[in-house]
This record gives C-alpha cells, structure tokens and sequence, in this order.
C-alpha cells in the first residue's frame, strides 16, 4: 500500500533496542520478560505491594510473577489487552478469587505492611479495609441514605448523627450530594447508571478504605455518565488510593497518575502515566498505546 | 491492518516534505542571487514567498485536525507536535530567504563593492544544513540530527570572521558603510537560516526519542 511507513519512518523507530514484537514474542511463548519499571514509581511509598504474585486457574497460569508497588493516595491504572490478567489481579488484592475454587496463587501482596494471603488474614477484616465498584453499578435495592451507611451499620453503628455525617461526606466525595440530597429515603433503583455508579463509589469510600479498587467502572455508562465519573476519579487523587482497570486507554490517561501496562499475565511496563503516553521506554507499550496492536 | 491514522500521518509528511522543497529551494535561489548579484532571481524568490505561507497554514490546519479527530499518544503524538514546530521554523526560514533576497534588490547599482570570501562558505555550510535538517526529519534520523547541531558552531565562526571583515572594511572605505551594512544583514539572515535549521533538528531528536534537547549543550 502506497501510505504504508517506509522502513525509516521515525515512528517505527522508538529508542528501545529490537523488534516491536520481540517481548510479546517471548511473551507469547510462553517466557518471563523483565518489566521496565520507572524510578518515580519506586520512588513514591507504596500502599500495596505486589511480590512474585503468580495466579493459576487450574492448569492454566493467568499472573506470571507480577512485582508491582502500589503508590499511596495515587490513581494507578492497570491497561492492556482483553485476557493480560488485569482484572484478575484486581479481584486478587481483595482476595475475591478465593471465591473461584480451581484458583491456586504463589507470591505475596501486602497492604500498609499486611500480608494479605497469610493464613491468619481474616479475609472480611481485609475487604473492609478496601473498597470496591464494579462494571456494573450494583446498588442495594434500598434507598440512597442506607446504601451509603449499609457498611456502617452491618459494622455496628447506630447513631444517627454519626450515621447522617457520613452519608453526606460520601456522597459530597462521590460527587453527588447536590442531586440526591433532596431524596435519600428514595430508592437507589431509581437513579441513572452514572448516579448509581457514583453512589457505589460513595458507599466504598464511606468505609474509609485504604485502597479503592474499580473495575472497569465506566464500561456500562454513556459518555456524559463517564465524564462525571472521571471527575470523580480526579477529586480522589490524593485523598485515596485508587486501583482501576480499564480497557478504555483515553481513560487511563486522563484519570490516573501511574499506568502500568500488562500483557498475557506479565508486567510489562510502569511508570508515570504522562511518560506512558508521551515516551514509553518500551516499543511494546509504544505499539500498543498507539492502537498498533491488543 | 494500516490504521487510519496511519494515512493521516501520511499525508502530513507529504506536505511537511514538499515545504521542506520549497523553502530549501527559496534558500538556495536567495544565496545564489547575492553571490551572483542576480536581481531577477531575486525577485523571484519574493514572488514565491506568498505560496510558503500558504503551505504553512495548510500543514498548521492538518496537524490541529489529527490533534482533534485522533488524539494521538506516544510516537504518533509526538510526530504531530514535532511537525507543528518544524513547519513555524520551516515558514521563518522563507522569511529569511525573502529577506536575502530583498538586500539583493538593494545592492543593486550599490558599486563593486567584494562580498567577503566567508560568505560563500558560510552559505554552502547553512544550505548543508538546510537540506539535511530535513532529510533528518523525513528519515526521522537522530544521528544526522545530532549532526547538524554540531555544524551550527561552524556557521557562527564564519559569521563571526565576516562581521570583523566588514567592520574594518567600513573604517578603511567609510564611504561604502550603505552596501557593507547590507551585506551584514544578509550574512545575518544566514546565520539565523542555520540556527533554523538547528531548531528542526531537535524537533526531530525529540520527535524520535520523545527528548526535549533545546537549551541544552551538545552531548
């Protein structure tokens, strides 16, 4: 074809070393690659930490020796093609695969110094100590004010004034107190997908959590009800930490300060999400940011 | 698969290569109307000037659509912005030539007055760069344009000895201070036409290797 880049085209020739396929190659075959992890993500301290985590699912290995810090109070992104292992290694710092009975896992994860797979981690201790939405908002079926303070009470808690303080500071932080404060003995069923979403996200940052962690949290909302959410994800820099997969690589780089990219169950490359999409070290992470590959 | 974008980035070193021609070309015809003391080619290099500036607008226009239509990242991003500069400095070169050219009018019937020898190779030097600035920024080759920086030293030198030249020409011959003052405009616009030429090619390192060298010493 006669656009098609000429050998020299600068494009096709990012500093790193070889072939653009040749880490995917490895990759693909089966082989371990070193991720290029970037000083300023080691530099910062680290809410969580991934060590050698490897995940089976029955025979099939789906995280391969994953070494990843989390950085505190920063919006990490997790990107990469359908099937790379992002999602599950999201639901693994939870511990939600202990749910999926084939599952077998070798390594670590430590959250503010915890092990999280030691056999004495009681597992909902742990998952209080997190937050999480899904794709789909999934918001009880009650109304707005109890969604928001549901962990408070199953917790214990009564007070009506503690339980009051709560639900606006959530829904203030989940920014959206101005449109429901006027309805929150409504049903949450009633809301749009975007307001539902919002409202996952108030009643997981209500438990205080030390890690939020959103699972392609926009997938299911329309561009506008995405927008908001991403606002959202912005207002959260610095008060929480956040871990977000997302297939949507415009989202990444809007919404988030790290991005690290997978590939087949490795890590790839990580770093500072303005290096990620303005000079990735990596032809790898070039080609597949760029939409020449995934 | 070609990616669509792939075309539109295409395009955009098509036209950035063709305003690279014209105004290599504009450089040369300028310098060579001043060694040859040629009016009419001059002139001529005044005429085109006005189709630079079209081309200019043209690459600007392009390189905002893909902004906004494609959002480019990495290596595609960075080709666009490197563009976006190298067709502003491509544009000022022109400018540059027209201005040559414009002195060239005026030493017209100015009397046998010898351009320094320096000039002559020191427009051969800035022509150099001129041309391989944007071989560099076609082949996206960060040797070549590493290269040119160095060449850089070499046109100030010779601007440097021209300057002294004429300085003592206008004390021995005060009489011809109009056309030696002329001629230090143009050996001016020369120099200024190889610090263009140092632009795109740090345009280029960085539109390689994602490094922003300007305001930087040569490694």
């Amino acid at each position: 074809m006669s656009n098609s880049p000429s050998p020299a085209d600068p494009r096709q020739s990012p500093p790193s070393a070889g072939p653009a396929t040749d880490r995917l190659a490895v990759v693909a075959a089966g082989g371990q690659v070193e991720p290029e992890v970037h000083e300023r993500v080691r530099q910062t301290p680290a809410v969580l930490e991934i060590d050698r985590f490897n995940l089976w699912y029955g025979t099939k290995q789906a995280l391969h020796s994953i070494t990843m810090p989390i950085p505190h109070g920063k919006v990490t992104a997790l990107i990469g093609p359908s099937g790379c292992g992002k999602s599950t290694l999201l639901r693994s710092v939870n511990r939600l695969n202990d749910l999926v009975p084939s599952v077998r896992i070798t390594g670590e994860m430590r959250l503010n110094g915890d092990p999280i797979y030691d056999q004495r981690m009681d597992v909902i201790e742990l998952r209080k100590r997190m937050g999480m939405v899904f794709q789909r908002p999934n918001p009880f079926p009650m109304s707005i004010y109890e969604n928001v303070v549901y962990a408070l009470r199953i917790d214990g808690e009564s007070r009506r004034v503690v339980l009051d303080e709560v639900c606006e500071r959530s829904l203030r932080g989940a920014a959206l107190w101005d449109e429901v404060k006027d309805r929150l003995g409504e049903s949450a069923l009633g809301l749009s997908g975007g307001q539902q979403q919002r409202l996952c996200i108030a009643r997981a940052i209500a438990a205080e959590p030390e890690v939020l962690l959103l699972d392609e949290p926009c997938s299911a909302l329309d561009p506008i009800a995405t927008g908001k959410v991403e606002d959202l994800i912005q207002e959260l820099r610095g008060l929480y930490s956040v871990l977000i997969v997302t297939h949507n690589m415009q989202q990444a780089s809007r919404s988030s300060d790290y991005t690290a990219f997978m590939y087949l169950g490795r890590l790839i490359e990580y770093g500072p999400t303005t290096d990620i999409f303005t000079k990735p070290v990596l032809r790898e992470t070039e080609a597949y940011v760029t939409g020449r590959f995934g | 698969m070609t990616r669509h974008i792939d075309r539109q980035i295409g395009n955009l070193k098509e036209k950035i290569r063709r305003v690279g021609t014209v105004v290599e070309e504009a450089i040369s015809k300028s310098i060579s109307a001043v060694i040859n003391r040629d009016v009419q080619l001059a002139q001529r290099v005044l005429a085109n000037d006005e189709a630079i500036d079209r081309m200019e607008v043209e690459v600007e226009e392009e390189c905002l659509k893909i902004l906004a239509l494609y959002q480019p990242v990495a290596a595609d991003l960075r080709f666009v912005v490197a563009v976006l500069k190298i067709n502003n400095d491509l544009e000022r070169m022109g400018d540059l030539a027209k201005n040559i050219a414009k002195r060239v009018a005026q030493l017209e019937g100015a009397g046998p007055v010898d351009l320094p020898p320096e000039i002559r190779t020191m427009a051969m030097q800035a022509e150099e760069m001129v041309r391989e600035c944007l071989a560099a920024v076609i082949d996206g080759d960060p040797v070549l344009a590493r290269r040119i920086r160095e060449q850089d030293d070499v046109v100030d030198e010779a601007r440097q000895k021209v300057r002294r030249r004429i300085l003592a020409g206008i004390k021995e011959h005060p009489e011809n201070v109009e056309v030696l003052l002329r001629i230090n405009s143009i050996t001016k616009h020369i120099e200024r036409i190889a610090d263009m030429a140092t632009n795109v090619a740090e345009d280029v390192i960085y539109m390689v290797e994602g490094d922003i060298v300007r305001h930087r010493p040569e490694e």
